[in-house]
């Protein structure tokens, strides 16, 4: 292809060529067969494209390329990945195998039921697990993702004040903890936003809770755990002063990774929450997605769930299983995506996940993941401050700041990936100065995580004795800082333009 | 606590670190009344016995591959998926990392949705591609958003056309429920409108119009026309596209679209029941402020070389939090990597033949059978699924196609109560001429009785 070169300065190395770089005329990785059928004339020409500007390449070609950008990327298999708030933790291989069955993957979504029943009765299986397992009486498992999961809640919340012809609830309590979807999915429905202070332990303030809680509120976005990695201490309170006012809880799903065997925040009295079952349940995010963002909902809201549900629409008999169809809830809000949500990428992996644990080490998973977390911040403690200072849950938040010095969170950030460990999330939660917020996971072990502390201490030191370090850190990686402010101005979003393309090409 | 790599040892060391007795005292800030509660689940399996459960579970069902012959598309494809796809996407770099914050170290994921935009605005022919939506549905009701707030909440009309995916516009409905916005045009009696007839809707109020592309019954329209009566009321329009099918019929772009939005399934990824798949999502440079969804961009790094970042951030749910075009954080990566790698092994000349071979099956199969008593193939331009009247519900015509091994069309009759006889036959490159022949077949048969 002629001339599909970069706007890129004509300085700039060039790291791995682009797949459009690479492409050479008359190439093809694959060849289909041949068609079998008598011919039929195209359409009219005025209703063909003229040409198409894809990229030409043989399969070594194709495998290379990807390799190389693969090497580019840290992951979970290759080192430490104390994301916060994200709950990256090791992938068990089976999930691949057991999600590529060929009876998974080749099934359609519109098949006839009698023809899908394993899918269904997964399906089915899953639903009954999550609801045990977070004290729920009903479960979806349509939404995408988290965020969608809470769009989902959010929608549910509307449509039960409605439906009791309470037209006035307009108001939603977000702690300002709160990640940024909950607000964000508030600001989709034309709801408006009221934050909640965090106390000087990490809790709701309960005044504050109490003074914004009327007869408008349509309810509350709770982390609990919090984005701190704190439990909070007047849980039960927080939840009587908003039901009080008539409003609902809703739960974010993201921290269960803490909670699971250790309480029900069904038992809580949360009345909606969402799963993330690329966190808790060890789908891999995949750089990006999919994820996976059921819903499960106390009794009061199970009519407004979105549709279709999986239920058994012919009960079983001794030597007969039961027949699995869908179910339309009665009040339900609508549908959520097309089809039933993310099956393979979700829905199998979290199954063999669950069934391999059982009840106890579902337990295990959550007590090593809030042991882990509270090891490394008893190392870290002396070093970085940790501004709310007690027992946390799966994960913590320390200050990536030092007295007297310039050095930023960002800058330890970019520190730790010379010594070949993924960063913490940087900067949030937005209440604490120069946050680093620290979830090492139940699945790494006492070495990684001690080698983990011992490079922060050292970038303490250095923070302080050689600061030049950590401002020009990463020094070790392929690639350098980036220039965002650039990609930002210059806004180049497709290494393909049609007046770079050449037709006759 | 097969995934756990803690011994007894460390975990006693690291108790005493911490502070505590025993694991359960880490636990002291949950009410006691609630603590610890006994789960009612099977007890654990081993990988073994786990992989013989999932197993019995998958050949539970009849699958389309080796179980049933199937004609069934609409929204979700069969295609043949080259081995190549699967092997990038089981790269461990690639799917046990997260959405890539850090460019220094996630150049990998950066540069393949760079790649994947570049792709998706090549195929569509517009200007810019998100890093991905959850699936065509959500990527249609984004687009409403994206219009919605172009007119900043002044035009509050959506209309849809009725031969736009039926699941398509209940999603629609379902996201715009709290906005006082109203969709329209989806009305059964509507579907009999050509796409310009169905344009004399668009009122001052319209923000948007939305159109498929090939539409929900599989028909190709050229909406030139279309789109420029819509522009000449002020209004934008979104296309819905099938992504084979632009690989042969002129982009929506070059039609004069707006936003082009789809699903990306059909481009390598595994029908898998219904998900995951990708949405794509596609406008003009002029409202890439207001797209919902990430964005991969090119910039340099410190040392000079050409790298990607995620840019435009300032628009999304982690910087103006209630004030975000879209809530969506996760995308579909992953999938859209898989889409990346198809559009790059098959090529330009590769996709051109999978969409021929789509077109020359399914036109095969649809002369064949409008020569069959009682069945009549409907009139017009189609890609790879139309329309098949029969003589009798289609769901009955679909049973007894079951009993020999073949899933028929998608019911019609399902959304559209006056199609009850219609069913919606896709045809792609896995249908060998013997299995049309047997669907003629058998089909014959059914008519007479």
């Amino acid at each position: 292809m002629a001339n599909a070169s970069t706007t890129s300065s004509p300085s700039a190395k060039i790291v791995e060529p682009t797949i459009f770089d690479l492409s050479s005329p008359g190439r093809t990785g694959v060849t289909m067969p041949a068609s079998d059928v008598p011919e039929t004339a195209l359409p009219p020409e005025a209703l063909l494209r003229p040409d198409l500007p894809l990229p030409e390449l043989a399969e070594v070609d194709v495998v290379r390329h990807y390799m190389h950008l693969s090497s580019f990327n840290y992951s979970v298999d290759s080192g430490f990945y104390p994301l916060g708030s994200c709950t990256m933790k090791y992938n068990p291989k089976i999930n691949e195998d057991t999600c590529r069955l060929p009876g998974f993957l080749f099934t359609h979504p519109l098949q006839p039921i009698e023809t899908v029943q394993g899918n269904l009765a997964l399906m089915f299986q899953l639903q009954e697990w999550l609801k045990e397992i977070s004290g729920f009486a009903g479960v979806t498992l349509q939404p995408a993702a988290g965020a969608h999961g809470e769009f989902t809640g959010v929608l549910i919340m509307r449509a039960y004040h409605k439906s009791r012809g309470d037209d006035k609830r307009k108001k939603m309590l977000i702690p300002d903890a709160a990640h940024g979807t909950n607000p964000a999915s508030v600001g989709m429905m034309g709801m408006t936003v009221v934050t909640i202070p965090s106390d000087e332990r990490g809790n709701v303030d309960l005044k504050a809770l109490e003074a914004a809680c009327d007869d408008t509120v349509v309810g509350m976005m709770l982390t609990n755990p919090n984005t701190l990695g704190l439990f909070d201490e007047h849980i039960e309170k927080v939840i009587e002063l908003v039901h009080g006012c008539g409003g609902l809880m809703y739960g974010d799903g993201a921290n269960l990774n803490a909670l699971l065997g250790i309480v029900r925040p069904g038992d809580l009295g949360f009345d909606v929450m969402h799963f993330n079952l690329h966190k808790t349940f060890a789908v891999p995010h995949g750089g990006g997605g999919p994820g996976s963002g059921p819903v499960g909902v106390a009794a009061h809201l199970a009519d407004f769930l979105p549709e279709p549900l999986v239920g058994i629409v012919e009960e079983g008999e001794d030597d007969t299983p039961p027949l699995y169809g869908f179910i339309k809830p009665a009040k339900t809000i609508g549908r959520m995506k097309a089809f039933h949500g993310h099956f393979g990428g979700g829905f199998v992996r979290s199954f063999t996940y669950i069934a391999m644990h059982g009840p106890d080490g579902l337990k295990d998973i959550s007590q090593y993941a809030v042991l882990n977390a509270n090891y490394l911040q008893a190392r870290l403690r002396g070093t970085y401050k940790v501004p709310y200072d007690r027992i946390c849950m799966h994960e913590f938040v320390a200050e990536g700041r030092f007295e007297g010095s310039d050095v930023r969170a960002l800058d330890i950030a970019k520190r730790l990936m010379d010594y070949n460990f993924h960063p913490p999330t940087n900067y949030f939660p937005l209440i604490v100065h120069e946050a680093l917020m620290i979830e090492p996971t139940e699945t790494e072990n006492k070495d990684t995580l001690d080698a983990f502390a011992d490079a922060l201490i050292k970038i303490a030191e250095e923070a302080k004795s050689q600061p030049e370090l950590l401002h020009n850190a990463p020094s070790t990686t392929r690639f350098g800082r980036m220039d965002e402010v650039k990609a930002a101005r210059e806004l180049v979003l497709c290494c393909w333009l049609p007046e770079n393309y050449d037709v006759n090409a | 606590m097969t995934y756990i790599p803690i011994s007894p040892k460390e975990r006693d060391a690291m108790l005493e670190t911490v502070g505590v007795k025993s694991l359960d005292d880490l636990f002291d800030a949950i009410p006691v009344k609630h603590r610890f509660p006994k789960l009612n689940l099977p007890a654990a399996l081993t990988e073994m016995e786990a992989m013989d459960e999932l197993s019995g579970l998958a050949n539970a069902n009849e699958n389309v591959r080796s179980d049933l012959v199937s004609f069934l598309g609409a929204g979700m494809y069969n295609h043949y998926i080259p081995s190549v796809v699967d092997h990038m996407l089981r790269r461990g770099e690639f799917y046990t990392a997260y959405t890539p914050y850090q460019p220094e170290i996630s150049q990998g994921t950066l540069q393949a949705i760079f790649e994947y935009q570049s792709l998706m605005s090549a195929l569509t022919g517009m200007d810019v591609s998100n890093a991905s939506h959850y699936d065509g549905a959500t990527a249609t009701a984004e687009a409403v958003n994206l219009a919605f707030a172009q007119y900043r909440g002044k035009r509050r009309k959506v209309l849809m056309s009725p031969s736009l995916h039926p699941q398509y516009r209940e999603v629609v409905r379902t996201y715009t429920q709290g906005m006082e916005l109203e969709s329209a045009g989806d009305a059964e009696s509507d579907l009999e409108l050509s796409p310009e007839a169905f344009a004399s809707q668009v009122d001052d109020n319209t923000c948007l119009v939305i159109v498929q592309y090939p539409d929900f019954f599989g028909r190709v329209y050229d909406y030139t026309k279309l789109i420029e009566d819509v522009h000449a009321k002020g209004a934008l329009v979104c296309v819905v596209a099938n992504p084979t099918a632009l690989a042969m019929f002129k982009t929506p772009g070059s039609m004069g679209a707006d936003i082009v939005v789809g699903d990306g399934q059909p481009l390598g990824i595994p029908m898998w029941y219904g998900g995951p798949s990708v949405g794509f999502f596609t406008t003009r440079k002029n409202m890439v402020h207001k797209m919902a969804g990430r964005l991969v961009g090119e910039t340099i790094d410190s040392r000079g070389q050409r790298a990607y970042v995620l840019t435009l951030t300032a628009r999304e749910q982690h910087i103006k939090r209630e004030r975000a075009t879209s809530n969506i954080c996760t995308n579909q990566g992953l999938i859209a990597l898989g889409t990346a790698v198809y559009l790059s092994v098959l090529g330009k000349k590769g996709l051109r033949q999978v969409a021929e071979l789509c077109y020359q099956k399914a036109h095969y199969a649809a002369r064949e059978l409008n020569k069959v008593k009682g069945y009549k193939v409907s009139d017009g331009t189609f890609f790879h699924e139309f329309v098949l009247e029969c003589p009798a519900p289609a769901s009955e015509i679909n049973a007894h196609l079951l009993e020999h091994g073949i899933i028929g069309g998608y019911d019609l009759g399902q959304d559209f109560p006056s199609l009850a006889n219609q069913m919606l036959i896709a045809v792609t490159e896995m249908n060998t001429k013997q299995e049309i022949d047997t669907l003629i077949e058998v089909l014959s048969e059914v008519d007479h009785g």
